[in-house]
This record gives structure tokens, sequence and C-alpha cells, in this order.
């Protein structure tokens, strides 16, 4: 026997779950919606897609070398965010300078300049997604036809997503309810298909990776309040726009990938509640009473803002505390 | 009673957190084998939680086995009593693996394993005399903690104790000893049971055994309902596998669903738990009144040639155990003292075996090593997996600061170690460790004035 042991502190077991496991998981989980943006919009999804996490998984490697600190390409966190934040972009040509433009935003500015994972306050691929779509405006919504790229060019280019239709005011040129959910619809190239997102969504819940609370309160809150807003004849809903306002403007892409991101949402289980029906009802406020058609990225982005604060107030209460006693005036006895 | 708590797979009231940590329990099936003596046994005086004992005995002093040899005259300890007959050869010093040094008696075997005449059925006359007799068994808490018995038996006056609980969850991975306990002195456990119940003034008593073990709860169901004082008091508790329910606040709130006040011991929610090798100790030395001297150690682990339960003096070298079993692998990184989750790991094998093991693990290589740290993702699986509702994440932040106030507030002291943290951390962040460090800054800092 040689004397040399490892004296180490318990526990002496570790789960195998690892970071790179988990983003590994968030990957496969991209597949079906990456499958439905292909078949939707043919060849530019997975050449955006490659540019766009390439130059994710680049701007990280070069970051952390410029820092002087250990790479961490490997926990394949920053092709995460290369993934989704292809998701976010519309299926045209220049998406694939934008792609790549925005990556680097979203890996240096928002994710390594506060300290990498783990350190930034906002999610680096919506934040990227906002710094073009304010950029780009226009090249940010220029919208191509669902399976043109079969059908081909001439009626290519399409000028409004369903939500920037019933933004208009009208509900002429609307996708049915199932083309709607299915993905057969104008948009970014990840967003499109409700389903394909699902999919992935509950693979993720199966594999534990996320908890279904965040995604079931953003979307939930966001039913309920169109809801009631349409009872009040806001904009003369109709259950046909229902299902708009449900399955387009990324809510399902925001609420399932974006909104559940670890490092930006609350790790208490009510303020995970908190954040979900926070960011359901900045989105339909957006929707119905901005100036933007679509609201899902501010929402999350404004949530993301808070969380540091929801997590203080709802820090669980350690086994055998009494109950807090909060000091308000006159409850002091 | 019983019929309902057969029923539910998993009676109980719920608990926060736990972890879905391996069972392992390779050795279950592994009868006890009794150790031979050994040659030498080196005694620490601090088996116990508490004050460490002074030693009875001097060097060159013959002693015989069950001879006290070590006692305090301080209320929070337990005697200690000579597991062979032979010669003191030293009283020494050794460095314990929690960290403190204690003295030692080290005995050389005489081989004749003579029996001391301090050996006989303690005479029991009410309930003093009881508490006296457990004190002088020098039991302690087998299950890890080593908090003297007697004290747990005796709650303050006035306080009213309507529960005893048998802790037989064992839900650290690869330890059966608790089980083999079980399935081996079924009726030691069981009239310890009624007996510890009688003397509490308690109205039930429940034998927690986690669903992993239906042997046990097979043998332990049949010898209570057969068992002459049965008046239905006594019941037998189906726990759903999890760690860490044999904690002790844990296992209350899963039995009972009360919580103990921070600060406050089981008896202030009226309950008292026992281990199961605890109390058919206490059986056994109610009938005999042969004291603590023998522990029954699970050897297991990668790098152990044998996996059994053995039965070794205490006293006696982890590496004779080790030896005993077979001996280890030569590429052994690691022995551990107790269980993977809360077991201490081992410098080398010179420690001996203490009151309060329950297991000797060894390592190999691959397994002995943990991940290197990488950074926080802030997924929250330590908020969800900590039984006290703590944020381990929070304290690992807070750690930098070395702020004894923020830290406390953080409920650091609270934490009973058990890992769940670390074992669920994707970045392998070493979150009991801060936890301690947490610990050691709140009890190093000056003592503020109450405001």
């Amino acid at each position: 026997m040689n004397n040399t042991m490892i004296v180490s502190s318990s526990p002496h077991l570790q789960h195998t779950n690892t970071t790179r496991g988990i983003m590994l998981d968030v990957i496969i989980s991209l597949v079906p919606a990456f499958i439905a943006a292909t078949v939707f919009f043919g060849w530019i999804v997975p050449f955006v897609t490659v540019v766009a996490t390439a130059a994710c998984v680049f701007a990280e490697w070069c970051a952390r070398k410029i820092l002087k600190r250990e790479n961490t390409i490997s926990d394949l966190s920053a092709a995460v965010t290369g993934l989704i934040l292809a998701l976010n972009l519309p299926p045209t040509l220049d998406s694939v300078w934008m792609g790549a433009l925005g990556g680097v935003i979203a890996v240096v500015v928002v994710k390594q300049l506060f300290g990498g994972l783990g350190q930034n306050f906002a999610n680096p691929a919506m934040v990227g997604r906002i710094v073009l779509m304010v950029s780009f405006p226009t090249l940010m919504t220029t919208w191509v036809n669902p399976l043109a790229w079969i059908s081909g060019p001439v009626d290519a280019v399409s000028s409004a997503t369903p939500l920037a239709i019933v933004g208009s005011g009208t509900t002429e040129g609307l996708p049915s309810f199932l083309n709607m959910a299915i993905g057969m619809r104008t948009g970014c190239m990840g967003e499109t298909s409700a389903i394909a997102l699902l999919i992935g969504g509950i693979y993720l819940c199966i594999k534990r990776v996320i908890k279904p609370t965040i995604p079931v309160c953003f979307i939930g809150t966001v039913a309920a309040v169109t809801i009631i807003l349409d009872l009040f004849g806001v904009k003369g809903m109709t259950p046909d726009l229902f299902g708009v306002q449900i399955l387009s403007g990324g809510l399902f892409l925001g609420a399932i990938y974006m909104a559940t991101d670890y490092v930006t949402s609350p790790i208490t289980p009510w303020g995970r509640v908190i954040f979900g029906i926070g960011c359901g009802l900045v989105t339909v406020i957006i929707r119905y009473f901005a100036a933007l058609p679509e609201g899902v990225s501010y929402a999350i982005l404004l949530m993301n803002l808070l969380t540091p604060h929801i997590e203080n107030l709802t820090r669980p209460k350690p086994f055998g505390e009494p109950r807090e006693k909060k000091q308000k005036g006159g409850d002091r006895s | 009673m019983l019929s309902i708590f057969n029923k539910a797979k998993d009676a109980g009231y719920p608990t926060h957190g736990g972890a879905n940590v391996p069972h392992r329990k390779n050795t279950a099936e592994c009868k006890t084998v009794v150790m031979p003596p050994p040659e030498k046994v080196v005694i620490p005086m601090l088996m116990h939680l508490g004050a460490p004992c002074t030693p009875l005995v001097k060097a060159g002093q013959t002693v015989k086995v069950g001879q006290k040899i070590a006692d305090s005259d301080k209320f929070v300890s337990a005697p200690i009593h000579s597991p062979i007959s032979g010669k003191v050869k030293a009283i020494g010093e050794m460095l314990m693996p929690q960290g403190m040094k204690a003295a030692t008696i080290t005995i050389e075997s005489d081989g004749e394993m003579t029996l001391s005449e301090e050996i006989k059925p303690p005479a029991v006359n009410g309930k003093d005399d009881f508490i006296k007799a457990v004190r002088e068994s020098g039991l302690v808490g087998l299950g890890g903690a080593g908090f003297p018995t007697f004290i747990k038996l005796n709650p303050p006056v006035g306080t009213v104790i309507d529960t005893l609980i048998i802790n037989g969850a064992e839900c650290e991975p690869y330890i059966t000893s608790d089980y083999r306990e079980l399935i081996e002195n079924g009726e030691d456990v069981v009239t310890g049971v009624f007996a510890i119940k009688k003397l509490l003034g308690a109205e039930r008593a429940v034998i927690a055994i986690e669903d992993n073990k239906p042997l046990a709860i097979e043998n332990i169901k049949k010898i209570v309902n057969g068992f002459e004082q049965n008046d239905g008091s006594v019941s037998v508790m189906t726990l759903a596998s999890r760690y860490p329910q044999g904690g002790e606040k844990v296992l209350i709130q899963k039995v009972t669903g009360r919580v103990v006040p921070k600060g406050k011991l089981p008896a202030d929610v009226g309950c008292v738990v026992m281990n199961a090798q605890s109390i058919a100790f206490l059986a056994r030395y109610m009938s005999t009144g042969m004291p603590l001297i023998t522990k029954r150690l699970t050897i297991d682990g990668s790098a152990v040639n044998n996996p059994q339960n053995v039965m070794a003096c205490i006293g006696t070298p982890i590496n004779d155990v080790l030896e005993f079993a077979g001996g280890i692998k030569d590429d052994a990184k690691k022995i551990i003292m107790g269980g993977p989750m809360m077991g201490i790991a081992l410098s080398g094998g010179d420690i001996p075996v203490l009151k309060q093991n329950d297991a000797v693990l060894a390592f190999s290589e691959g397994d002995a090593e943990m991940r290197e740290p990488s950074a926080c993702i802030r997924c929250g699986r330590c908020v969800d997996a900590c039984p006290f509702s703590l944020m381990p994440t929070r304290v690992d932040h807070l750690l930098k600061q070395k702020d004894p106030v923020e830290l406390e507030k953080a409920g650091a002291m609270t934490c009973m170690e058990c890992g769940c943290c670390s074992f669920v951390c994707p970045a392998g962040r070493k979150l009991v460790q801060s936890m301690r460090l947490a610990k050691r800054i709140i009890r190093n800092a000056p003592k503020k004035e109450a405001k």
C-alpha cells in the first residue's frame, strides 16, 4: 500500500451531472426546433447556425485568452448561446453576418466582461438579439415565407409576422391555428414551430435540466392576461387571435429557452414563479400598449435585471427558524 | 396503526430536498464476521461528543476485557472500557481524524481475553438506576455523531417525550451495519424499543426503515407482532429511500411532521431518536452487562478486496481491519471512516476504530478524486437539494466577504453537512467545505453585544 492518500472534505461522491452535460442536453433539446426551421426555411438555417455558434465559441476562446483566464469553451455554454441566438434571427442571408456580430457581442460584452459563465446579469443570446434589433431594425424584421426555398424566390419576402399583422389592426393574412402551431408562418428561424419547441422543453424537463415553473407561469400569464384583456374588449380579440398571442412572437422560444437560463433567473422556488409571471405580464403590456409588436425579449431582459431582488425577497426560511417577523410598524408586539 | 403504515409505500410527512444517492449496499447479505482480537489496541479518549475522558489506568497495569479504563467527571461524556485483556503499554496522544488531539491508551493483548469481574447485568430499580447503567455501558450514538446516550434518555424534568424513533434508515451509500443489526439481532432491537419506550414514558415508538431494506422491514415487523408485550404502540414505518433521511432532524420531520427549532433538541418536540444498533446494544447490556467494546463495520469500496461486515474491537487500527477483509488494492487512494457522504477521509490506516464508526471504505484512484470545481452556473440544484432549505451557493458566494453576520443570516449554522449540495452540484463546487468555513468564521467572530 502506498501511503499517499487523498484527504478531502466530504462528500466523497458526486452526481454524474456536469455543466457540460447540462449544456449538451440543451443542445440535444434544440434538435426538433432546428429540424422544423430547416424544413420551413431551407439551407440558410444550418448555415446561420454554424456561423453564429462558431462566432460565439471563437469569441469566448479569444476573450478568455486575452483576459488570461482558463479556457472554458469545453463547457459548451458558448455553443448554446450561439445556437439560441441563431434561432432568434430571421431566415435571411443577412443573418449570417448578423449572427456572427451578435454572437461576439453576446459572449464578449454580455458574458465575459462580467466575469464569464455564471456572472452575467442578462441572457447573452437575448441581449445579442436586442442589440441587433436596435441596430438593424429593418434587416431584423425582413421575413421570409415558409417553404419559399422550395417554391422559388418569387414570393420569398413577406412583410409581416402574425403579431405584426394583429398589431396593425387586421386579421387578414393570418395563418391558421394549425399552421401557427407547427410553424408554417413567418418569423425568426427557431421561434415559429411551437410544437418543436415544446418537444424540446419537455425533453429538458424530463432530463431535469429545467423545471417547468418558469415556462408554465410565463405562457400561462400571457394566456390569462390576454383572455382578461379580451373580455374588456381591448383590440376586439377573437379566439383566433388568442392563438396568435400564445403561439407567435417567440413566446415559446423565450419562455422555454431564454427565461429559464440558470444564470439570469431566480434560484428560489417562489422566485421562479414571480419571475415567470412577471415575464408574462410585461410581454402582454408591451404587445398591447407599446409601440413594438413583440415584447418577449424585452420582458425577459427586464425580469433578468430584477432577478437579484426577486431572489432576495423569496429566500426560503431555513429549517427550524422561527417565522420571520416582518419589521412593519405595528407588528412588534 | 400498523395497517396504515403497511399500506402506504412512503408513509410519513413531507421533507424538503435530499438527493437520490446511489445505494451500493453491496454487503447487505454479508453476515457479520467476528474479527479475532488484535495484538494491540489504541484507544482515544475522545470517541463521543463532549468532554474527553481521563485515563484511569497507568502504563504497565494489567487490564481485563470490559474493565473501565477511562472516565470523565464532566456531564457530557461517556466512559471507555478495555476491549481486550493485557498490559497497558503507554498513555500517549494522537491526532484524531476530526482534527483535534486526544490522549490515547495503548494496550497490548495477552491473548487470554480474560473477562473483568466488573461485568454483570446492572441492577436496575427505577429510572435513575437505568440512566446510570446506560452511562456506565459507555454507549454513545452509534449512527455516527457519538452523542452520549444517557443524556438523550434523560431529558430535562418537565419535558414530555411522546415518540421514540428508532433510526434504521441507514441512508448513506455502502453502509449496511444497521441493516445487519436489524436482520441478525432483530429481537434485541425490539426488546430495546419496548424497554426504552417504557423508560421514557413515550406513547409510541416508530421503527423507521428505508424501503431498500425489505427483509429488515419484514423481520422487524414479524418480531414486533410476535412480541409478548406488544400492545400496538410500536410500529414499523417504511420510508421511501432518500438521503439524508437518517439525519436526526430530518427523520423527526418525516415521522412526526415536527420541526426541531434552531438551537433546540429533539426532546423539545417530544421526540427521542435512537440508532438501531444503539438500542439493540442497550438490550444486550441490560441482560449481560458487557459494555461497548466492539463495533460492526461495513468494509467496502472499490479498493477493498473482500467487502464484508466485520465485528471489530474498538481501538483496532483500521489497517488491521482492512487486512482482515483481504487487504486493499495497490491503487487505493482514499480511506474513509464512515459513509461516502459524511465520512472523514483518513491520511492513513493507523487510526483506530472508534465507538461511533460504522464503516471503513477504501477507494481506488478513479473514485477517490473529485472533479475540479468550475464556475457556479446558478442552476439552483443545491437549493432544491438542501434538506434544511438553505441556499448553499449563496453561502459559497458570501464566503468571499468573510462577514460573520451575513453568513449567519444565510443560515450557515443550521447546516448539518449532509453533503447533498456538493453531491448534486454540476460544477463540482465544494459547497459543504464552504459551509464548514462559514461556520468557522462565525464561531471565531468576536461576540457582539445583543442589540
